[in-house]
Parts: C-alpha cells; sequence; structure tokens
C-alpha cells in the first residue's frame, strides 16, 4: 500500500511541479527577454508581475474554444492534446533525484526519443486539419524539420549510451559520478542541444511557426485552450529538453552535498531553460533550406564521426 | 548654352516644331510639349538613340486642365499627361507633356519602352479615366476596383459629405468582397504546370510579415515563388486630391504623413518646389536648420527600417535597441518643434521657430552617444552569420534592371552607382557639406542594408556640421509669401500690412507656373511637382514617391525565390505603405 502510495504523489507531484513550471516560464520568458531587450515586460500584476502567470492562463480559459467551420473537427481538437501527451509521457524516465522518478525503464533513452518523435504528428496533424494555407506551409517545415533533427538527435546521444553501456537515464546519471558526459561528450552536446531546440522549435529554430512570415504556422487557427496547449506544450518541451541534457551530460542531480540532488538538478535546467530564452533573444531565423542543409550536410556526418570515434576510443581502452 | 538649351538644340534638330515646343517652366527643367502621336518616338529616341540618354522613367501622372485659372493660354485644353526622364550622364531632367482632348481621352502606353510605366499609366487612368492603349493590364490601382467615378479629376468631390451617407447594404457587401478575390487568370497565371499544381497564397493586407496594409499574392509551387503580385491602395487617403483644397499653407502637414518615417524631410520636398514657384530665397540659418532635422529624420527612418528588418529575419532584439535610439532623436525633434513623429515645422519661406536656447548640447550629446551604438548594431546585425545568409545573394538586381524600373536611393547605390541627389543636384546647401556617398556592389539584400548603415554615419557627419557651423540670422525669409510673413515692418509700410493681412487670411497667393523639386529622401528620391494657377491653393500637386516604384518591382526580383526571402527582399526594400499610397 505504501508504495502504490508513494508512487501516486511522485506522480501528481511531478505532474503538478511540472504544469506550474510551464506556467511560469510565461512569466520567465516575458521578463527574461524583456531584461535583455532593455524593457520592463509585464511587472504590473502582483510582486515582480508575477501574477500575469494567472492572468494569461485565465484568460485562455475564458477565451472563445472556437473550432473553424472549414476545419477538420476531430483532428483539429485532437492535435494540440498530442503534443502535451507525449512531453509529460516522456517526463516519466526523467530522473529528478535519486529517488524521484516515475519510472526507470531499462529503455528510457529510447522512450525518450520515441515520444519526441510522437509529438510531430501534433503538428502534422493541426497544420492539415486547420485547412488553412499558412498552417499547412508550417506543417509541412514542422514535419521535415523535425523528422530530420530527429535522426541525429538519437546518434548524437549513443555516445553516452556507450559510455554507460545501458539506455537507463538512472544508470547514465550514475555512471557521471566521477566525470560528467559533457567532458566525454562535447560534439554529442553540442548536437543533441542543437537538436533539441529544433525539436521544441523555438527561435532560431522557429521555422514552422515563422510569425513574420507564416503568421502563427501550423496553429495559426487556433484559440483559446487549444492554442493554450500548443502554449504549455512548447514550455514543457523546453523544460524536458534542458533536463534531458542535464541528466545526459551534466551530471543530473549530482553535485557537492551542500545541496539536496533535486536542487542541483533543478538549478542546472533553470540554467539551460534561460539559456532557450537568450537564444531567443539574439538569433535570427535561417532559412528552411538552408536548416536541412546544416542539418543533413554537417550534424549528421558529425555525429556519425562523433559515434565513430567514442567507439574507436572505448575499444582501445577496454583492451586487455 | 545651358543645358536646358542644348537639350532644345538637340531635340530641334531631330524634330519638326510641329512635333516639339518649349515651355518655360519656374524650375530648371527643361519642358516640351510634344504631339500626342509622336510621343513614342521621342521617348524612343531619348531612352535608347540620344548620345547622352535618359534611361530613366522617373515619373508619369497627368493633369486636368478643365478649370485652370490661366485656361486660355494653356496649349492643353482638356488632359496633360507629364513624363519626367532622368539623363545621369548630363545630371539632367527633361520634362515632356502631351495634351489630351476630350473627356476621357486616350494615349499610347509606353510600357514596351519603360516596365515601370506601367503602375504610372494604371494610376493614372484610375485618377482620371484616360486610358492607356497597348497597356497589357489597364486597371485600377490604388482606388478599390468597384470605385466610381476617377478622383483627381476636377468634378469629383474631394469631401466624403459632398458625396451622400455611406451605406454599407448587403450587396454592397458581395460586390466588394467579390472584387477582392483574386483570379489568377487575370493576371496571365497559370493554375498548374505540367507537374506540379500552384498554391496562390495571399499575403496581407493584414500580414505581420507586410509592415502595413499590403497585400502580395503570390503563386507558390511548394515555398517558391513562381510570381507574385502586388496589390496596393489599401492606405490611400487621397493626399494629392487633398493639395487641391488646401491652401499653400496649410498642405504643409499633409505632407508630413507621405512618408511617415521621413518627417519634416516631406515639407521640405514640397517647399522646395513652392519656394521655386515662389522665387522664394531662404536665409542661409533655415538651410542649414533644415538640412540638420532632415538628416535626424533620416537616421530616425533608417533605425526603424534596420529594427524591422533584423525582425523580419527572426531577430527580435535589435528592433528594441534602435527604438530606444530613435527615441532620443526624438527627444532632439521634440525640443526643437515641439512634434515627434509629424512636427510639420518647416514653413514656405523658413521654419516655424527659432531653435531653441541649449539645441546644441542636446545635438552634441547625440553625436557622441550614437556611433558607439551604431558598432554594436553591426556586431550583432550585419556580422550575424545566420543574416548574412539570410540576406547574401538574395534579391539581386543589376544596376540595368534598376534604372529600368526607376530605383533611386540606397535601392540604386547598393548596384555599385554613387548617384546621390545631395550631391549631384544639390539643394537647401548641401553642396557645403561634406560626406561620402556609401555604395556597395552586389545589389542584393545584404547590400542595400550595408548602404543604409553607412548613411547614418555619413548623416551623422553632417549634423555634426550643421552643429559647428550654425549661421547666425533670421529663421525666416522676408520675402511676403513666407509663411506666417514677418510682422516687423506692418506698422510703417502699407504694402507690408495688406501682405500680411492677406497671408494670414487667405494664404499666400502663389504665382502662377509649375515648378518640381526633388530631394534624397530617405527611401529614394521624393518630388512635388506643384502647378499654380495664381491661386491660395495649388491647382495640381504630384507627389512622386520612391517607394511606389520600388514595389512595382517586387514580381520581378522575387520569382524563383523562396517565401522566406520574400521577407527579406521586403525588409531590405524599405518602403512605408502611406509613401507607396499617398
Amino acid at each position: 500500500m505504501s508504495e502504490t502510495l508513494t508512487y501516486w504523489i511522485v506522480i501528481i507531484g511531478i505532474l503538478f511541479v511540472l504544469l506550474n513550471v510551464a506556467a511560469l516560464l510565461i512569466w520567465v520568458e516575458r521578463r527574461m527577454l524583456a531584461l535583455w531587450q532593455d524593457r520592463l515586460g509585464p511587472n504590473r500584476a502582483g510582486p515582480l508581475g508575477l501574477f500575469i502567470v494567472l492572468a494569461d492562463t485565465l484568460k485562455l480559459f475564458f477565451k472563445e474554444d472556437w473550432t473553424p467551420p472549414f476545419a477538420d473537427r476531430n483532428v483539429f481538437v485532437m492535435a494540440p492534446a498530442v503534443v502535451v501527451i507525449c512531453v509529460l509521457l516522456s517526463f516519466a524516465v526523467i530522473p529528478f533525484a535519486p529517488n524521484i522518478q516515475i519510472v526507470d525503464l531499462n529503455i528510457g533513452l529510447l522512450f525518450f526519443l520515441g515520444m519526441s518523435s510522437l509529438g510531430v504528428y501534433s503538428i502534422v496533424l493541426g497544420g492539415w486539419a486547420s485547412n488553412n494555407k499558412y498552417s499547412l506551409l508550417g506543417a509541412l517545415r514542422g514535419a521535415s524539420q523535425m523528422i530530420s533533427y530527429e535522426v541525429f538527435m538519437a546518434l548524437s546521444l549513443m555516445g553516452v549510451v556507450m559510455l554507460t553501456g545501458s539506455f537507463s537515464l538512472h544508470a547514465i546519471v550514475e555512471a557521471q559520478k566521477n566525470c560528467w558526459f559533457i567532458l566525454l561528450q562535447p560534439v554529442g552536446f553540442v548536437i543533441f542541444f542543437i537538436a533539441g531546440i529544433a525539436e521544441t522549435h523555438r527561435l532560431p529554430f522557429d521555422i514552422p511557426e515563422a510569425e513574420s512570415e507564416l503568421v502563427a504556422g501550423f496553429h495559426s487557427e487556433y484559440s483559446g485552450m487549444k492554442f493554450g496547449m500548443f502554449f504549455i506544450g512548447e514550455y514543457l518541451g523546453i523544460t524536458l529538453i534542458s533536463a534531458i541534457t542535464v541528466a545526459l551530460f551534466f551530471g543530473g542531480w549530482l553535485g557537492p552535498a551542500f545541496l539536496p540532488p533535486i536542487v542541483w538538478f533543478i538549478i542546472k535546467t533553470t540554467g539551460f531553460i534561460l539559456f532557450f530564452i537568450l537564444l531567443r533573444a539574439s538569433l535570427p531565423r535561417p532559412r528552411y533550406d538552408q536548416l536541412m542543409e546544416y542539418g543533413w550536410k554537417v550534424l549528421l556526418p558529425l555525429s556519425l564521426l562523433n559515434l565513430l570515434v567514442t567507439g574507436g576510443i572505448i575499444l582501445l581502452l577496454n583492451q586487455p | 548654352m545651358n543645358a536646358s538649351e542644348k537639350l532644345a538644340t538637340e531635340l530641334s534638330l531631330k524634330f519638326s516644331d510641329s512635333v516639339l515646343t518649349q515651355q518655360q517652366t519656374a524650375d530648371e527643367v527643361a519642358t516640351f510639349w510634344v504631339d500626342k502621336t509622336e510621343i513614342i518616338p521621342v521617348l524612343n529616341y531619348l531612352k535608347k538613340q540620344s548620345a547622352e540618354p535618359f534611361p530613366l522613367l522617373y515619373d508619369l501622372f497627368a493633369i486636368d486642365e478643365r478649370s485652370r485659372a490661366d485656361h486660355k493660354t494653356h496649349p492643353s485644353k482638356d488632359f496633360t499627361v507629364v513624363y519626367h526622364l532622368l539623363s545621369f550622364t548630363r545630371n539632367q531632367f527633361i520634362r515632356l507633356k502631351i495634351a489630351l482632348g476630350g473627356e476621357y481621352p486616350s494615349a499610347q502606353s509606353i510600357t514596351h519602352l519603360w516596365p515601370s510605366a506601367s503602375w504610372y499609366e494604371r494610376e493614372v487612368y484610375d485618377m482620371f479615366g484616360i486610358r492607356f492603349e497597348g497597356h497589357p493590364h489597364l486597371q485600377r490601382i490604388l482606388m478599390p476596383l468597384t470605385w466610381q467615378g476617377h478622383p483627381l479629376r476636377k468634378e469629383h468631390p474631394a469631401r466624403a459629405t459632398e458625396m451622400g451617407p455611406f451605406k454599407l447594404w448587403d450587396e454592397k457587401v458581395d460586390t466588394e468582397q467579390a472584387a477582392l478575390e483574386f483570379k489568377p487568370e487575370q493576371w496571365g497565371l497559370q493554375r498548374h504546370s505540367d507537374d506540379a499544381d500552384f498554391m496562390f497564397l495571399n499575403i496581407g493586407p493584414q500580414h505581420p510579415g507586410t509592415h502595413g496594409v499590403l497585400r502580395i499574392i503570390l503563386q507558390l509551387d511548394g515555398e517558391n515563388i513562381i510570381d507574385a503580385v502586388p496589390d496596393i491602395g489599401f492606405h490611400h487617403r487621397g493626399a494629392e486630391k487633398m493639395g487641391e483644397r488646401q491652401s499653400w499653407h496649410t498642405y504643409i502637414p499633409y505632407t508630413d504623413r507621405i512618408d511617415y518615417l521621413g518627417g519634416v524631410m516631406n515639407n521640405l520636398a514640397y517647399l522646395l518646389a513652392v519656394e521655386k514657384l515662389a522665387g522664394i530665397e531662404v536665409p542661409d540659418r533655415v538651410k542649414v536648420v533644415r538640412v540638420m532635422m532632415c538628416e535626424f529624420f533620416r537616421i530616425a527612418s533608417h533605425l526603424v527600417w534596420y529594427g524591422t528588418f533584423a525582425q523580419d529575419l527572426g531577430q527580435l532584439s535589435p528592433v528594441f535597441y534602435m527604438f530606444t535610439d530613435r527615441e532620443k532623436i526624438f527627444d532632439i525633434v521634440e525640443a526643437v518643434t515641439g512634434g515627434r513623429m509629424h512636427p510639420n515645422w518647416f514653413r514656405i519661406g523658413g521654419v516655424a521657430q527659432d531653435l531653441p536656447k541649449g539645441w546644441d548640447k542636446l545635438v552634441a550629446e547625440f553625436i557622441a552617444y550614437f556611433p558607439k551604438r551604431l558598432k554594436e548594431y553591426h556586431n550583432m546585425v550585419m556580422r550575424n552569420s545566420i543574416f548574412k545568409a539570410r540576406t547574401v545573394g538574395i534579391g539581386i538586381y543589376t544596376l540595368e534592371e534598376a534604372i529600368e524600373w526607376g530605383v533611386t536611393g540606397p535601392g540604386l547605390r547598393a548596384c555599385g552607382f554613387d548617384w546621390d541627389m545631395r550631391k549631384k543636384q544639390p539643394y537647401s546647401g548641401y553642396e557645403n557639406f561634406e560626406f561620402e556617398v556609401p555604395t556597395a556592389q552586389n545589389g542584393d539584400c545584404y547590400d542595400r542594408a550595408l548602404v543604409r548603415e553607412q548613411e547614418m554615419i555619413q548623416s551623422l557627419r553632417i549634423i555634426e556640421q550643421c552643429l559647428k557651423n550654425m549661421p547666425e540670422g533670421p529663421y525666416k525669409s522676408d520675402n511676403p509669401h513666407s509663411t506666417p510673413p514677418l510682422k516687423k515692418n506692418t506698422m510703417q509700410d502699407i504694402e507690408t500690412l495688406i501682405n500680411h493681412f492677406l497671408n494670414v487670411s487667405w494664404g499666400p497667393v502663389i504665382p502662377k507656373g509649375e515648378a518640381m523639386s526633388c530631394i534624397e529622401a530617405t527611401k529614394g528620391w521624393n518630388s512635388y511637382y506643384m502647378v499654380s494657377d495664381g491661386n491660395t491653393s495649388p491647382y495640381r500637386s504630384r507627389i512622386r514617391t520612391p517607394s511606389f516604384p520600388h514595389m512595382q518591382m517586387l514580381p520581378y526580383i522575387t520569382k524563383g525565390y523562396t517565401v522566406a526571402d520574400l521577407l527579406s527582399i521586403l525588409g531590405s526594400m524599405d518602403y512605408v505603405l502611406a509613401d507607396i499610397d499617398r
């Protein structure tokens, strides 16, 4: 009984924290962007403008939940749910601390990759069901971008798997006791992080949305809470990629003992989330074909090379 | 023998007197009446055969002469079509006029000579009902397709109150909607090719990337642009028509709003034409003050362009920094003029007030502050490799193409041609300033950006010279046409009293004549061609804006690029809709 209860507490606790973090990111992003852009940002509602989170969420709930008459209704409603479900399910395998993890799958990493691949359906279906030309263009861009970046996202992580000898995220973190994998796998980290940005389609890889070109890309027709789902899905995605990066390359919960492991994890993850926002404040957006070219011609060969070199070195060191 | 006489001799050797007669105007532009059947050979000669050709069609417009006060003595009784050409080798404009008779006359189209004549002829058709034979697509351009009448004809009402109450019946909604529908066949566009169905994507009039109410219809194969059709006129406010109703003085605020980022620079273009008509010489201090304010607005306008260009390419931050700097310029503008974007501060024969005490300190502070910021922006935007990837080699046109399509300003200089009106045909004392004319070689989006960026540095140099050499003296000419006229002698001299009384009650009466100005505005060359029939308001005011031909060129330069490139091209063009539609 007590074990089941602990599970429930962990699951509900993580869900609660994640959804709140995603909502809080509305405020964090707007305030940080403002800071970097010589502005104030939302600072009126509540202390430091924190209540903007509440106001924004309420606004999304109370907006008319509109489905355009020309849209494919069922698919249109389903699409935003897909992204949130996929991202939330991915969090099941994240080791937040030695004892806070929903399930330690022995194929944890593959599960994460699988889930993030499923996330692309949300964009494609949403763009398709909207029956709008801008949405369609956005969906096409999104699909091709995510499918291509998926390929070497997985490949770039294989170095970590080889070093650990396991797909379990818990084991991967444990394996970094002596040395964080960022030192052993710097190339793998860079490629994974770039692919991660593409995966969350944030600037500079926000090509599926590309505001100045495609209005709002695949979610042009969405409003109210259905748009809110895409919105929350994006912030959850940022949190997910940051958390995974920390677990895979930055020693997860590991850190000097004066702070509890979970705090170390949160600090590191926050750092990456801020980096995501900083990227948005600083970089322009490449063109769609340039992005694909960069992926297939630069990142893919590089990740293969990384795999080859890592494998070679491991073989060499393990020789009797 | 001056240039104008030389040109007259050259033309009289080529064409007989029945074809060509010269007219005297208040400006220095050689003006000829041409027999309307002979206009094509004359234009053809000027463009192609003359030893020193006129390759640029600068402007094309019409005048409704029917109610002109000096009607009787005038060669044209009903309508006149006016062509302005520019020769770079001679550094000279030429003005050709053809007289057309009848209610709804027609003329020959010159689109086969200059592709850029297409939109101008459509505008003339739209505004006057003059048809052009041989035009490939003579359709309204600025007014809605459903509009009744032709606005610049004298019988067309200028005020909404003259036109009866507006009612939007369901029927009208339907016809208006139907008129907005895009039918590719009308534009000679195919719906399918051998191996693809094309998509027609309607960008605008409400779209975050078009910076205003501009509509572009794209013919797409995937994301590749096969063709584009710009649809303009959503921002048309009838500025030329209003000129015919306002007094010479009260028209100034309307000019502010033509290139709404250019502020007082628009006033200058208008006033130079009026001052030529009235024969007003402005004092030196006025010239320098005007130059200084214009250059401030050039920087302000370029800053808006710079920031929004980066934003169009997805870089979100620069626009905030640049608008902050623009605020600093507006602080100075506000201290000097009391206004910000549209200060309406220049007056006929001078400026509204003298510079305020302490202006020099504000200007000096800005001069010390700004270069550092420009350097930072250079690193942030121009040296960014993604920015380069999005702009280098995109939207290229050659110098020949630019001239053929009437491109002026930074877009022309980005093709490697250092033609700046401030240097070549100096006005308002620009000949006394030291500055360079930045150019670039490739004519792509990046080069156009580079030229504008460098221009800001040069503008700052000019402002610095204004600060150091500001002459003392009056801020207004003592010519009686100056508005408002100087009051100092009114109590002693009856003539001055009469002038003053008339000027403040009616506004000035500008002598009969025609004159054109041409200035290097923020976006290219801006001209006002003013016709006076000796009245308190202009008989015709023609505004030639640079953005109009630039936008016309869009389909030509976007073919073969992608939707994302369209944004680079639009951004690098630096247009405002008010400048296109007027």
